[in-house]
């Protein structure tokens, strides 16, 4: 076969050979396989003649692939099984579920289908509670939201075809944001993978690079292994997505059910404990350091290291700043003893294009900056030449591929956030930093003069609501006892702006991937884990239309989420950027074609309630907190407000337009 | 070394069999924006691995990503980098070349000193099978296509490392 040396030429082709299945070239079938791939090879745009099949099953399906009907998917050691007592024959789909509930799953959230009707029919018998959703991105962010809120992996099931793709979406959310998930697609029976079979589509094929691993089981033998593996590659290491594609003739199919105590994956072995000499060499660096600054991310959140990174920050007398996904991490604010808040001493802020004016200052005049658990992405660092330009930095994270690929790294740690924290500290316990309170005073100060110069700030003036302001005011009226999800846009960044939250697991945003449409299955997934607590979905007009459907899910439910939209009658954060880089040419982002939010909650049987004026802010939100039921609040704010500051792209984090 | 700190740099992956290993490996590299140069792929001794030994191009920080994201791939049980390991590798290539009467001959020489075979004959063209890393195959190229080469087809390399001395 000739064709034209392109970019990514190899991988569509493997693509086809992994689309097809394809056996080894000695194996008698595969005459008729490589005749079934000539033709997908006559299609390829890049080819330039017809095939030799005989050169091409030579040269190219000379690597090997699975032997059909042998051993599917998965590991190539067999489980290493251990029985007790009796094991049962079970089909497919009971072994699925008693998979499940082996894992502790007690809710996945799904859509049915043909492909998986097997699985449903087990449902009832199983005790596992289904939600059932109104289009499968719904169950993909749903299981998200539960599994951020709880640190437990979250579960979702759909059917094959349209069912799987219309999950990417939130795979690729949970795939970004390092979220534990295990998806589960129904696929057409194994004999008509290949064939075009109505709502057959190469699910693992599609979301290969969106997942930390996928599974096609086409041996209901492996089935049992494969689950377990799913789940342990999610929630382990850096945490992920796992999709497991489930052909319909593989859960119909019986076998005994064992569950295999182990997993055995040999290529899979991530680092935990970091090392000690790296650590030691990070103790040193600090000790001497005289503005350090400490940059929190999601790592800490899924590590469970919170604790220690208060009271690292509090041992080293460092700030904090966090990144959008280490919001909680780190408490906002501390209660005083009249009751009252004030802002946490060590507090930041967030960094990064709309980072507060004082987190942005601190670490571009840092000395030494501990990066834990965070990616240094292009959100954060703005232009990557003038990022921290005086700092040293050292950067704890699980993921050796996160370490020196954005930003050079000085003193890498690869592990977990958790235990590497926790022997930083014990060292610092036993060798302090010398003279702590004289020579941190200056660099403390120094960062107090930043918050003194530039406040978050907005004024509630007149007769229109200013967004802020509802935020504000609902994180007052909470107490700041609640958890938020975001949409994506302007509502997310004023969310992490004037939400002051204190807990981990608190703010769910789609901190990657960015979006829009998350928000409100989220909210529904943390609302399922946690029926009550407050759950607050943080909206805009723009993104809360993306998945609204899903409000019927939590009506049916009894899922009394609370959705706050900020109407202002555009795709806000697009206009913005229009506004300040595309010479105010509004082309597609105005809104102003919008349904009636009031009567679109009561169509779904939800609460819908509307403020206009800022003196109506208040009594909606109390009366939207006080009734146990969903409630779609709207607020008609300010058109044409922008979040700030702002740090234009590919700009050093220090040059922020403040107003 | 090329422009820019830009190296050629040979990488061997052992791997699982599973279906769609390569496409992992190969989805990796272009989703990422690294480049394959060369990519060959086959079974070792040990039942249920292969190997695959890849060409690719790129500075010291893009190396070293590859490197980690390669190993990141859960069926990746170990990669090679070969920029620290003293390594051999070799390539194969079947080359038909035009033989006519009056260059029959100079083609049989080539053939000789590169220690090639010929390995097909037909009336106007020879398909010869030779051996060699990257340099050998280009040499015996450049010399044959002054001849006139018709078809090429090139296995890409095979590489591992040399066995410690003691």
């Amino acid at each position: 076969m000739d064709i034209f040396w392109q970019f990514g030429i190899v991988r569509e082709m493997t693509m086809i050979f992994a689309g097809l299945r394809c056996v080894r070239p000695n194996d008698p079938e595969v005459r008729v396989c490589v005749f079934s791939c000539v033709d997908s090879f006559n299609r390829f745009p890049y080819n330039d003649l017809s095939i030799p099949w005989e050169l091409l099953a030579l040269n190219f399906v000379s690597f090997p692939l699975a032997k059909r009907g042998g051993a599917g998917a998965g590991g190539c050691a067999p489980a290493q099984a251990v029985v007790k007592g009796d094991p049962m024959k079970l089909k497919g789909a009971q072994i699925f579920f008693e998979c499940l509930k082996k894992e502790g799953v007690e809710v996945i959230f799904g859509f049915p289908g043909g492909a998986v009707l097997d699985i449903y029919h087990e449902i009832p018998k199983s005790g596992i509670r289904h939600i059932l959703v109104r289009h499968e991105q719904g169950a993909a962010h749903m299981a998200d939201g539960y599994a951020r809120a709880t640190g437990r992996v979250g579960v979702c099931l759909v059917t094959s075809g349209p069912g799987a793709t219309n999950t990417v979406t939130g795979i690729a959310t949970a795939y970004l944001d390092s979220v534990p998930m295990v998806v589960f697609t129904g696929q057409v029976p194994t004999a008509l993978i290949g064939n075009d079979a109505f709502q057959e589509v190469d699910i693992v094929g599609i979301s290969r690079p969106c997942t930390k691993h996928n599974y096609l089981v086409k041996d209901v033998n492996d089935l049992a292994r494969v689950i377990k593996e799913a789940f342990y590659l999610a929630r382990t290491g850096r945490p992920g997505p796992v999709l497991v594609d489930l052909p319909k003739d593989v859960i119909q199919a019986t076998t005994e059910f064992r569950y295999p105590k182990k997993v055995e994956l040999v290529g899979y072995r991530p680092t935990v404990e970091a090392h000690l000499g790296q650590i030691k060499r990070a103790h040193q660096l600090i000790r001497k350091s005289r503005n350090p600054v400490l940059y929190a991310g999601g790592g800490v959140i899924l590590s469970g290291a919170s604790h220690e990174l208060m009271r690292l920050a509090d041992i080293l007398q460092a700030p904090v700043t966090t990144t959008l996904m280490g919001m909680g991490c780190f408490p906002a604010v501390v209660r005083k003893e009249d009751g009252s808040k004030e802002l946490h001493p060590l507090w930041l802020g967030m960094l990064g294009m709309h980072g507060t004016y004082r987190a942005n200052m601190a670490v571009q005049n840092c000395d030494v900056l501990v990066a834990i658990g965070a990616r240094f992405d292009d959100r954060v660092t703005g232009k990557i030449a003038g990022f921290a330009p005086h700092a040293k930095i050292i950067h704890i994270d699980i993921d050796p591929t996160s370490i020196s690929k954005n930003v050079p790294v000085d003193i890498p740690i690869v592990g977990d956030c958790k235990n590497a924290m926790e022997r930083l500290i014990a060292m610092f316990e036993e060798e302090p930093v010398e003279d702590l309170d004289e020579v941190r005073a200056p660099w403390l100060r120094q960062i107090e003069e930043w918050r003194r110069a530039y406040r978050m700030a907005y004024r509630q003036e007149g007769d229109v609501i200013k967004p802020q302001y509802v935020v504000e005011k609902l994180y007052e009226l909470s107490d700041g006892d609640a958890i938020v999800t975001t949409e994506v846009g302007q509502n997310q960044m004023w969310a992490a702006q004037f939400f002051h939250l204190t807990k981990p697991r608190s703010f769910l945003s789609s901190g990657g991937l960015g979006t829009m449409g998350y928000g409100l299955p989220a909210a529904i997934g943390a609302q399922v884990a946690f029926p009550d607590r407050l759950v607050i979905d943080i909206a805009g007009d723009g993104s809360i239309q993306m998945n609204i459907q899903e409000l019927i899910t939590a009506v049916c439910n009894n899922l009394p989420v609370k959705v706050a939209i900020l109407n202002n009658r555009f795709l806000g954060m697009v206009r913005q950027w229009q506004e300040l880089f595309y010479e105010k040419v509004y082309c597609a982002t105005c809104l102003d074609a919008a349904p009636d939010f009031v009567k679109l909650a009561d169509a779904y049987g939800a609460v819908g309630l509307r403020a206009t004026k800022p003196e109506e802010v208040e009594p909606v939100i109390r009366e939207a907190f006080s009734v146990r039921r969903p409630v779609l609040m709207e607020f008609v704010v300010e058109a044409e407000e922008g979040v700030y500051p702002m740090v234009p792209a590919g700009k050093d984090i220090s040059e922020m337009l403040l107003v | 070394m090329e422009k820019n700190g830009k190296q050629k740099h040979t990488i061997g992956v052992l791997v699982e069999n599973q279906p769609g290993v390569l496409s992992r490996v190969a989805g990796l590299f272009s989703g990422r924006g690294f480049n394959i140069e060369c990519l060959t792929v086959a079974v070792t001794h040990e039942p249920g691995l292969s190997r695959i030994t890849l060409v690719t191009t790129g500075d010291e920080h893009i190396l070293e990503q590859i490197v980690k994201q390669l190993n990141k791939l859960i069926n990746v049980i170990k990669v090679y980098d070969f920029r620290e390991i003293d390594f051999v590798d070799r390539e194969m290539a079947l080359i038909k070349v035009r033989a006519e009467p009056a260059t029959r001959a100079e083609v049989l020489r080539i053939s000789d000193i590169f220690r090639a075979k010929v390995v097909d004959v037909s009336p106007h063209f020879y398909t010869i099978e030779v051996t060699g890393n990257e340099t050998k195959i280009g040499a015996i190229l450049e010399l044959l296509s002054q001849i006139g080469i018709v078809e090429l087809a090139r296995t890409g390399k095979a590489a591992l490392a040399r066995a410690k001395k003691h």
